[in-house]
């Protein structure tokens, strides 16, 4: 202590406890805050923090449901579903989304594009914590890579998920359409909550159109996890509800065949039971392997699929819209008989081609010499072009179009394939509207033995043949023929499209098949080829549909036009004649001549049907169990 | 009215002098070790269910917890005088090892707070100061008239300001915060007068945003800013202090009951065995459990003021002032920024999270209370 200074004990500790009292009191202060905060949280806003617990502990996951199988209808699998492995990342739990690609990438090998997709999906809205597919197919020996490196990669996970599975690959891709990864727009158009969880979707054909009843119905369950999303325990439970298989009408021998048929080819083959207007065959060629679409095709695979000439993707059979050449004669002598343009006894004489009357503009039969005199069973049965001429100029188009439009011409009239154009069935107003033009008594003529503007797809041309058969009975074509759990199809299919075809005489029909039989086994009909040895009865009609039209009074020589320029090679059939089991369409591009190369396939698809498969095909449970043991 | 009669019962408490009791022996204040005992044992009842039944951390505890209290009985030991007369140059070492830190420290998370002498364990300077800077705080104003002058004012906060800057620009703010807060006590139960109180808070008012503007660092804002706006990163930085307020929130009024909290157990609350630990209490044992730790913070914080009120001089009553008011700021800091009252600093629940020299630095600190109070030898009054 210093020299001067006064140092008052007892003034010092009055004022020390003041000070200490003044200080205690602010610490009572304090801790009454504290207590009113915690007051605040645990009893005021208890329940808004009880529930934020509880979001965080529990939370609802989402059970897909399986999709529906589909089966031929011989109950042959033609769609199924297994398990595929892929490897998952949940963006919440990595530090850094480069740096585990880079991992994995070492590990197992990443593809460019699905890199590339991921990174895509990390972007577009999602759930949280939701793990989004890095790599699909993982092969065991990479799924063990992963195992043994998992603890260097959290947030990493390898998981199986059911994944449509096309067995017959190829063979029934246009048939039956695929599934795949559900974008951006249709998640929009779903029901969010019937997806939450479901990664697939249809995307073309059967799958497509059948979407809902293959879905099924989504389940969940309610889990508590910890805050790195790891499930501890399932604590509520309801089952998703699998979607409904599918049987068809189609028959997958005779698909097998059809594609058989054209390989090597470009074309279509459609084929229909009459009855029930079920289809038993939807072929076209070349196809793809619809697998690869499942899990996300490749970009390199797609553009090579894109770009090909052959057009792999274009299913020609319900989009390929070609001239339908003399394959609509039978439905054109119906209306030229229905409405009394012609009858049975008409015969002309056929000096090779057809004028106009007041027109030098000449017309040419396909034979240049002509077919003499015939009538209209004879025009059918040797396809004679001047016969139809003057019966589609004496018709014109509006009565031409309206009969024709009964036979599904100029309409879609599938229930249930998906994606079917409607090819083009002109009109007057049509024309006008479309090229600012009148229709030409010329117009007709072309128009009669199916070439100028009209087209049509192998589909409408195998519907018109069904039809045909059934004697103007209307059984609309359908994919579906029942549910396996026991829904009737008919409640699922859409309103019928079309209705029956009734003339004034029934006997016209018979007096047309005649024609058509005569095609195949008459002395002079355009398949008799085809037709020779057959034990049973076909109505068929050849066709030739010409991929640009010639000049007047220039010579056809298939050999100087370049293959693509060939005419396209159509042929239709049913049979047997008087109790037809199945009605067939086939088209090759640029085939060439109907009779001579589409009729024999038609043929063979025929035979099968009617006769039996020469064969039971090897299928691929056999394969299978061949290639385990 | 309550404080003139508190006052009273101190005074008439006093009068019966010197403690008795073999605690008393031993320079050991009986009520403050039970009060001590009940809160570390209570401490590892929560610790087990906070550390999810890690029984590895709860043994290491268990341990610091025993050389704590063999610290703290060391402290009650030593005479006042001998702090009073070592304190200044513990202080001194202090300062220079804080230098030494700054300028070859080792650390980690990019701050640089501890010393690597060769062959010596690792130390951590700034824990030294918790208790240097209320020793010499007290000593330089404790033996000087009081209430201080001006001047003296200006040094003692000198004396605050050289290790306290040294300590932020670690940058380690919890820990600067708690030693200028000693400091401080020490001033104002010293009695600086109320005018420099109100002029100095109007000061640091007007220096607020200039820290923020000049001062601060990058993540220091980023807390406060979290801390004023939670929910504004709920992933991030926010996502501690949401997660905790929802553990105290759903604890409700009686709790979840002993390890059934499913914010700590679950791991959604972050260091739930360290600094966030009051809210497993507050989830599993309610606002009930909070009240009662609470009453035994107060019983400690009043026992400490008891204790330097009655001490034998002013710089015990200064250095037993500061060590108590210290610790309650301790445990005030951690429930606020826990429950969300206050901005994220890295301070420890006292006694009770697991961790750290700061159980032995505060321990020390009660050491130093306990002989205090029990090396008194005669009234005054």
């Amino acid at each position: 202590m210093r020299w001067g200074t006064f140092k008052d004990t007892a003034s010092e500790r009055r004022l020390f406890q003041r000070r200490a009292l003044v200080s205690l009191f602010v610490v009572l202060g304090l801790i009454s805050i504290v207590l009113g905060r915690f007051y605040y949280l645990q009893l005021v806003q208890h329940q808004t923090y009880s529930t934020l617990s509880e979001k965080n502990r529990v939370q609802v996951q989402s059970i897909p449901p399986t999709r529906g199988l589909i089966y031929d209808r011989n109950g042959v699998l033609l769609a199924q579903n297994r398990p595929v492995f892929s490897v998952t990342v949940v963006p919440e739990r990595v530090t850094s989304i480069d740096a585990v690609l880079d991992r994995i990438d070492q590990l197992i090998g990443i593809p460019e594009g699905d890199a590339e997709r991921f990174r895509k999906r990390v972007k577009e809205y999602r759930r949280p914590f939701e793990p989004i597919p890095v790599r699909y197919n993982l092969t065991e020996q990479e799924i063990a890579t992963l195992a043994v490196h998992r603890h260097g990669l959290p947030g990493v996970e390898v998981d199986a998920e059911l994944v449509r599975y096309y067995p017959h690959a190829s063979l029934t891709a246009h048939a039956l359409g695929y599934v795949g990864r559900i974008n951006e727009n249709e998640l929009r158009r779903v029901d969010p909550i019937d997806y939450a969880g479901t990664n697939y979707i249809g995307k073309l054909g059967v799958e497509d159109v059948y979407e809902d009843i293959l879905h099924g119905t989504v389940g969940y369950q309610n889990v508590e996890t910890n805050a790195r999303g790891r499930v501890l325990r399932v604590l509520e439970k309801l089952n998703p509800v699998p979607g409904d298989d599918l049987r068809l009408h189609l028959d997958i021998r005779l698909q097998s065949l059809a594609m058989e048929l054209l390989d090597g080819r470009r074309g279509a083959i459609v084929a229909i039971e009459p009855a029930t207007g079920g289809i038993l065959a939807l072929a076209s060629a070349p196809s793809f392997d619809a697998n690869q679409f499942v899990t996300g095709i490749g970009s390199k695979s797609y553009q090579a699929l894109r770009e090909s000439l052959d057009l792999p993707l274009f299913n020609r059979a319900l989009r390929g819209q070609y001239p339908p050449g003399s394959t609509i004669k039978p439905m054109m002598a119906i209306g030229g008989l229905d409405s009394d343009t012609v009858t049975p006894q008409k015969t002309i004489w056929d000096p090779g081609f057809y004028s106009l009357p007041s027109s030098d503009r000449v017309y040419r039969d396909w034979k240049r010499q002509g077919h003499g005199r015939v009538d209209l069973r004879e025009s059918i049965a040797q396809s004679c072009d001047t016969y139809f001429y003057e019966m589609g100029y004496k018709m014109g188009v509006d009565t031409m179009s309206d009969y024709l439009a009964r036979f599904s011409f100029g309409q879609d009239a599938t229930l249930d394939v998906g994606g079917a154009l409607p090819g083009l069935l002109p009109t007057r107003e049509w024309k006008r509207g479309r090229h600012s033009l009148p229709w030409f008594p010329g117009d007709s003529v072309n128009m009669s033995i199916g070439q100028g503007f009209m087209l049509a797809t192998p589909m409408q041309l195998a519907t018109a043949t069904a039809m045909t058969a059934n004697r103007g009975k209307w059984a609309a074509p359908r994919m579906l023929q029942s549910l396996n759990q026991g829904t009737d199809a008919a409640s699922v299919l859409p309103a019928t499209t079309l209705g029956d075809l009734e003339l004034q005489r029934t006997e016209d029909w018979d007096y047309v098949i005649a024609g058509m039989e005569d095609v195949m086994h008459g002395k002079r009909g355009t398949g008799r080829a085809a037709g020779a040895g057959a034990t049973y009865r076909i109505a068929g009609k050849s066709g030739t549909a010409q991929v640009f039209s010639l000049q007047k009074d220039q010579e056809y020589n298939a050999e100087e036009l370049a293959e693509r320029l060939r005419d396209h090679a159509l042929f239709v059939a049913f049979a047997p004649a008087d109790d037809p089991q199945i009605a067939v369409a086939v088209m090759v591009e640029n085939g060439g001549s109907g009779s001579g190369v589409a009729a024999p396939l038609a043929r063979e698809m025929l035979d099968a049907w009617i006769l039996g498969f020469p064969e039971p095909p090897r299928d691929f449970d056999t394969v299978a169990s061949m290639e385990s043991r | 009215m309550a404080g003139r009669e508190y006052l009273h019962q101190l005074s008439s408490e006093a009068r019966l002098g010197r403690p008795k009791g073999w605690l008393a022996r031993l320079h050991l204040d009986p009520l403050l070790l039970l009060l001590l005992v009940i809160l570390c044992g209570a401490g590892m009842v929560i610790l087990f269910s906070g550390s999810n039944g890690d029984m590895e951390t709860l043994e290491r505890q268990g341990v610091r917890l025993g050389l704590a209290f063999l610290v703290m009985f060391a402290f009650a030991q030593i005479d006042p005088a001998v702090y009073r007369r070592w304190g200044p140059w513990i202080y001194a070492v202090g300062v220079l090892a804080l230098i030494a830190v700054a300028v070859a420290g080792v650390g980690a998370k990019g701050a640089q707070r501890w010393l690597q002498l060769p062959g010596l364990p690792r130390v951590q300077p700034s824990e030294f100061m918790k208790i240097a800077m209320p020793l010499t705080a007290a000593w330089y104003l404790g033996t000087r008239p009081l209430p201080p002058r001006l001047s003296q004012v200006a040094v003692c906060l000198a004396l605050i300001v050289i290790p306290v800057g040294l300590i932020a620009n670690q940058p380690d703010l919890g820990t600067a915060l708690l030693i200028a807060a000693s400091g401080l006590f020490v001033l104002f139960l010293g009695g600086i007068r109320w005018k420099i109180i109100a002029s100095f808070a109007a000061l640091v008012g007007l220096a607020a945003p200039v820290m923020w503007f000049f001062g601060m660092r990058e993540y220091q804002k980023q807390r406060v800013l979290t801390f004023l706006n939670p929910e504004s990163d709920p992933l991030g930085s926010g996502w501690n202090i949401m997660q905790s307020k929802t553990a105290i929130g759903s604890g409700g009024l009686s709790g979840k009951g002993y390890l059934e909290g499913t914010q700590s157990h679950l791991d959604f609350l972050p260091e739930s065995h360290t600094d966030f630990i009051v809210a497993v209490l507050a989830e599993e044992f309610g606002f009930m459990g909070i009240i009662a730790l609470v009453a035994v913070y107060v019983m400690i914080v009043m026992r400490g003021l008891y204790i330097a009120a009655y001490a034998q001089d002013a710089y015990g009553r200064l250095l037993a002032g500061s060590i108590t008011l210290t610790f309650f700021v301790y445990a005030f800091v951690n429930m606020g920024m826990v429950s969300g009252l206050l901005p994220v600093v890295g301070v420890p629940l006292p006694l009770v999270s697991y961790g750290g020299t700061s159980i032995v630095t505060l321990m020390a600190a009660f050491g130093v209370l306990m002989s205090i109070h029990t090396h008194r030898r005669f009234l005054t009054y």
